[in-house]
């Protein structure tokens, strides 16, 4: 590093007559030379933190953040936020009104329906972010290796995801679920393989697009193996769009998980607290004008991805600017 | 700021008067100033260019002539006047009818002018029908209009679709469509960029032609000094925003007076120049971001012969002679502004042949069909040497350089040789020996560089994976490599993006010289960078040639580039070599007629009018192949009965100059002239799939 230093410093020095042909030239034009001259590792640092200024100047990242971050200390600390039980019979008893004797009111097993909610995020916070997890991981690894090679693999593979697209959520959620059983891995499984497609054609799609430019061609001159072509070339220049996957997918992997509990297809018990199944199993009381027992659980799904969403647009938005 | 002084010859009713214009960009909340109060007249009939880099503001200021503002552009001072009218002063209706009736514009890229799907014939119709035409009247007068801009068969053309024509063709269409209204004014923004030199030699004609016809002013904005020389009367040069001289281009090429005119005109190989006469001039530093202050002289910074005056002081408007002005303190001291260096090194070139590419042929299988992209290369590249290679797009001279380096695979009964010994087929399959002994530069560093990575790991992975060289070493000759290339290790922490266009191309030939290669292959290596900066590049590859002993292969379309770098030049059509012979033979004269008609092709900033010779219709398709010579479809000596029939062989006129022709060097020499005028634009055959 110190001897590459004098090179532009001192911008005559050069024996062979090439004064003139110097990027970094006489001091009067350093000025101008490079619009971002602060230079060295802060490059890097520099885009990122203005992108991280834009993320958080944002509102909508800001009630995004605060609204998932309510239901992550839901889910891993319920009693933070309510002193009852999952399942304790409040002082209320069943069928409460909200705003009075208990806040939310109670449901008509006799249990607040606030304290179901809080630990109702527990489920869905497991489930959905490892099943997104799981898609994105699996979903960028085929796009990129689709992308990259074309060809016969591209046709097969294409196919196939074709294929699991063009079947309908709930059905393969029944296949799955009579075949293999509720438990959460199934679970999560199952709605890691309906991501997986979607996933794989944005990623694939953008994995063409790289493989077109002439680094590529530079790294395959060069004699790399695609491996490390896909891996280190063009993974780099495609994470950013698989963050916004994972934030976007993230929200629906919520949606999905909540409309698997509500019918029935997952694991839990129909007395432990989960959002979907506690839907499900007060929706009928809507009819006798008890709306909040269904309601405010279902609210909380709507709240979790309308968040999950803030935080997707806004990182979207910070990306492209 | 203000403006000085009412520059010379303002005359009543010009067709496009810009006076005092001041403009700015908003971006992220602070106007940037982009326009510096520019101020020039275009008479009716009078063609009127704009020359300067990249960001000097000339199509803003062909934006700012009919007021097409983009949504940050704000004008900040100035009027706008055309015949008398003031577009600044027009209300939105006012300013639509002017645009429909008075005033046309063209673009650089004719495929993006054009509605896709929509056939010739309607788009061209349109123009006529918001005329206030009825629609068949419209349909005779849209035949009309493309038979106006040399369009043979124009009817068969009105039925095409925009994709079914090329480049040369679409753009003759815009132009015509841009004549429905016979404008008052004709703006053309930067129009034959995007074309191949013959087919923007056949474009530049037409305009030319036309302009006899139309009493319209045209506006030429180019960044190619020589298209401005030969299409325009009066040129305005423009730097920062600003009109720093003014004249016409007789005047103003051949005696600049301002030294940022002076500086592009060194910069750029002309009068047959060569790398052993002397280096190119690259004017120092880099051109003012918009928005940068620029209180006195815009162009003091850069400046060679600048004193603390320019810096405290406006440089008055100076008048040189009848027209020609400069913007400076001191035009008399233009003698002053330093001529390029004198190349005191020697030039030599190694006997042995260290590549060797032996009857390479490549055949790709389309649709089940086979496309020979190449057919029976034979080139030879000895140490030091450089060898210029020429031809339209469509000759197969990238598919030759990405065979070499293989990333296609050369069909078999050819092979390339690394000093004597082939290599296979495959870079995976090459031993590092020949992986590294080949690299390549890329046209555009944008694409070429990984922009994900910084410089540093860009120099470092080729270091590695060709030297074999780790750890404190590679990190070592990481620096080495980068200081020859006058990078900074400040620029070695940067991506890409961070980087200025030249300093891009920089790091891609840094990384091209990683392994020490024997050959490099250059595709274009400058055609996206300013005149001053390809002159830097240009004396960085000549330097660096000299000092590692490689050879390059250069591929370029601009002849007086490749004529400077280039020992020898082979001229390929159709996927084989037609000509090839030392560069001194290949301009001296006998030449295939191939190359006969490229060199014709090239509009010079010298101004020397030749006679050119126009390449009729474009090349064919490569799958279908014409019959005998490929090359006697456009040939203008082609002899009746022969060359459609026999395939040519190479034949050796001198020592090193071999042509593929079947004509005598006696008929090659009888002179030949071709009234441009004559010739029509015949459209390609259509693709029967």
């Amino acid at each position: 590093m110190s001897t590459g230093d004098s090179g532009t410093g001192a911008a005559g020095p050069a024996p062979q007559s090439v004064s003139q042909d110097l990027p970094g030239a006489p001091a009067p034009a350093a000025k101008s030379d490079t619009p971002k001259n602060d230079g060295g590792r802060s490059g890097r640092n520099q885009i990122r933190r203005e992108q991280r200024r834009v993320l958080f100047a944002s509102p909508a990242f800001i009630i995004g953040v605060l609204i998932v971050l309510f239901w992550i200390v839901a889910a891993i600390f319920p009693t933070l936020l309510t002193s009852a039980g999952e399942k304790e019979f409040v002082e209320a008893g069943p069928n409460s009104k909200p705003f009075g004797d208990s806040w939310l009111g109670t449901d008509s097993s006799g249990w607040d329906v606030y304290t179901r909610i809080i630990y109702g995020a527990r489920p869905i916070l497991i489930v959905a972010p490892i099943a997104t997890a799981l898609a994105i991981i699996v979903g960028t690894l085929l796009g990129l290796i689709m992308g990259y090679y074309r060809g016969w693999v591209d046709e097969v593979l294409s196919r196939v995801l074709e294929a699991i697209l063009s079947i309908p959520v709930i059905l393969m959620a029944i296949l799955v679920v009579t075949t293999f059983g509720k438990s959460t891995p199934i679970i999560v499984g199952t709605i890691a393989l309906l991501f997986v497609p979607a996933i794989t054609r944005t990623i694939r799609s953008a994995s063409i697009a790289e493989s077109d430019l002439d680094y590529v061609t530079s790294a395959k001159m060069r004699g790399e193996s695609g491996l490390f072509i896909v891996s280190r070339e063009i993974l780099p220049n495609v994470v950013g769009l698989v963050v916004v996957e994972l934030t976007v997918r993230l929200g629906y992997a919520i949606f999905t998980y909540a409309t698997l509990a509500f019918l029935g297809f997952v694991g839990a018990n129909v007395t432990d607290a989960d959002w979907g199944v506690d839907v499900a199993q007060q929706f009928n009381q809507i009819v006798n004008d008890r709306w909040w027992s269904s309601i405010f659980p279902a609210t909380a799904i709507a709240s979790l991805v309308i968040g999950v969403n803030l935080i997707a647009d806004s990182i979207d938005k910070a990306l492209k600017s | 700021m203000t403006t000085v002084e009412e520059p010379p010859a303002a005359t009543q009713h010009a067709a496009l008067s810009i006076d005092g214009l001041e403009m700015s960009y908003m971006v992220r909340g602070t106007p940037r100033a982009v326009l510096r109060g520019v101020t020039f007249d275009v008479r009716a009939g009078e063609a009127y260019g704009l020359v300067g880099e990249s960001g000097c503001g000339k199509s803003t200021t062909a934006y700012a002539a009919l007021r097409y503002l983009p949504g940050n552009g704000h004008i900040d001072a100035g009027t706008v006047t055309s015949d008398g009218q003031e577009l600044t002063a027009m209300s939105n209706r006012e300013l639509r009818e002017f645009r429909a009736r008075k005033a046309s514009m063209v673009f650089q890229d004719p495929v993006q002018a054009v509605n896709p799907v929509l056939k010739i014939g309607r788009q061209v119709a349109e123009a006529f029908e918001v005329m206030g035409q009825s629609k068949s009247e419209a349909k005779v007068s849209a035949l009309h209009a493309l038979e106006r801009v040399r369009i043979a068969a124009p009817e068969s053309v009105m039925e095409r679709y925009p994709h079914q024509l090329s480049g040369g063709m679409l753009q003759r269409v815009v132009i015509a469509m841009g004549l429905a209204c016979d404008p008052t004014l004709l703006v053309l923004d930067e129009p034959t960029t995007g074309l191949d030199a013959t087919v923007e030699a056949e474009v530049l004609d037409l305009v030319r032609d036309l302009r006899s016809e139309l009493n319209s002013a045209i506006l030429l904005i180019a960044h190619n000094l020589g298209v401005i020389r030969t299409m325009c009367d009066r040129v305005g040069v423009m730097y920062a925003g600003r009109i720093v001289e003014e004249g016409t281009v007789d005047e103003v090429f051949d005696n600049p007076s301002h030294p940022y005119t002076k500086g592009l005109l060194n910069s750029i190989p002309r009068k047959g120049l060569r790398k052993t006469d002397r280096e190119l001039f690259a004017i120092p530093g880099a051109a003012p971001p918009i928005g940068a202050s620029l209180p006195t002289c815009t162009y003091v910074d850069r400046c060679p012969i600048g004193t603390d005056l320019c810096r405290t002081d406006v440089p008055p408007i100076v008048e040189r002679s009848d027209g020609h002005w400069t913007r400076c303190h001191f035009p008399d001291r233009i003698g002053d502004v330093p001529e390029p260096d004198e190349v005191t090194v020697d030039y030599d070139i190694g006997t042995e042949q260290i590549i060797g590419v032996n009857h390479v042929s490549k055949t790709f299988r389309q649709r089940g069909h086979d496309v020979p992209a190449l057919v029976g290369v034979d080139l030879g590249f000895a140490e030091g040497e450089t060898l210029g290679l020429v031809g339209e797009s469509g000759s197969g001279k990238s598919t030759l350089a990405k065979t070499m380096l293989g990333v296609h695979e050369a069909d078999e009964g050819g092979e390339i040789t690394l000093r004597g010994r082939t290599m296979a087929g495959k870079a995976t399959s090459r031993i590092t020996e020949s992986v590294r002994a080949l690299s390549m530069v890329f046209q555009n560093p944008d694409s070429a560089l990984n922009r994900a990575w910084t410089v540093r790991r860009i120099l470092q992975r080729s270091v590695v994976k060709l030297t074999g060289v780790t750890g404190d070493a590679a990190d070592r000759r990481v620096e080495e490599i980068a200081e020859a290339m006058q990078l900074s290790s400040r620029h070695l922490d940067m991506r890409p993006r961070q980087l200025s266009g030249g300093l891009k191309q920089r790091v891609a030939i840094a990384r091209a010289f990683a392994g020490d290669p024997a050959v490099v292959v250059c595709d274009e290596p400058t055609s996206a960078l300013d005149v001053s900066v390809q002159a830097a590049i240009l004396n960085l590859l000549a330097r660096l040639q000299n000092e590692e002993r490689s050879s390059y292969l250069f591929i370029s379309h601009d002849i007086g580039v490749v004529r400077y770098l280039s020992d020898r030049i082979a001229v390929m059509y159709l996927g084989r070599i037609m000509e090839i012979g030392a560069t001194e033979t290949m301009f001296e004269g006998v030449n295939h007629p191939y190359t006969e008609a490229l060199l014709s092709a090239v509009p010079s900033v010298d101004g020397i009018a030749e006679d050119r010779i126009p390449l009729v219709g474009s090349i064919p398709s490569p799958a279908n192949p014409p019959p005998g010579c490929v090359f006697h479809t456009r040939c203008h000596r082609a002899i009746k009965g022969l060359c459609e029939v026999t395939v040519p062989e190479m034949v050796e006129l001198s020592p090193g100059h071999s042509i593929k022709c079947h004509l005598t060097v006696e008929q090659l020499k009888e002179p030949i002239h071709i009234d441009t005028d004559a010739v029509l634009a015949e459209p390609a055959a259509l693709d029967e799939s």
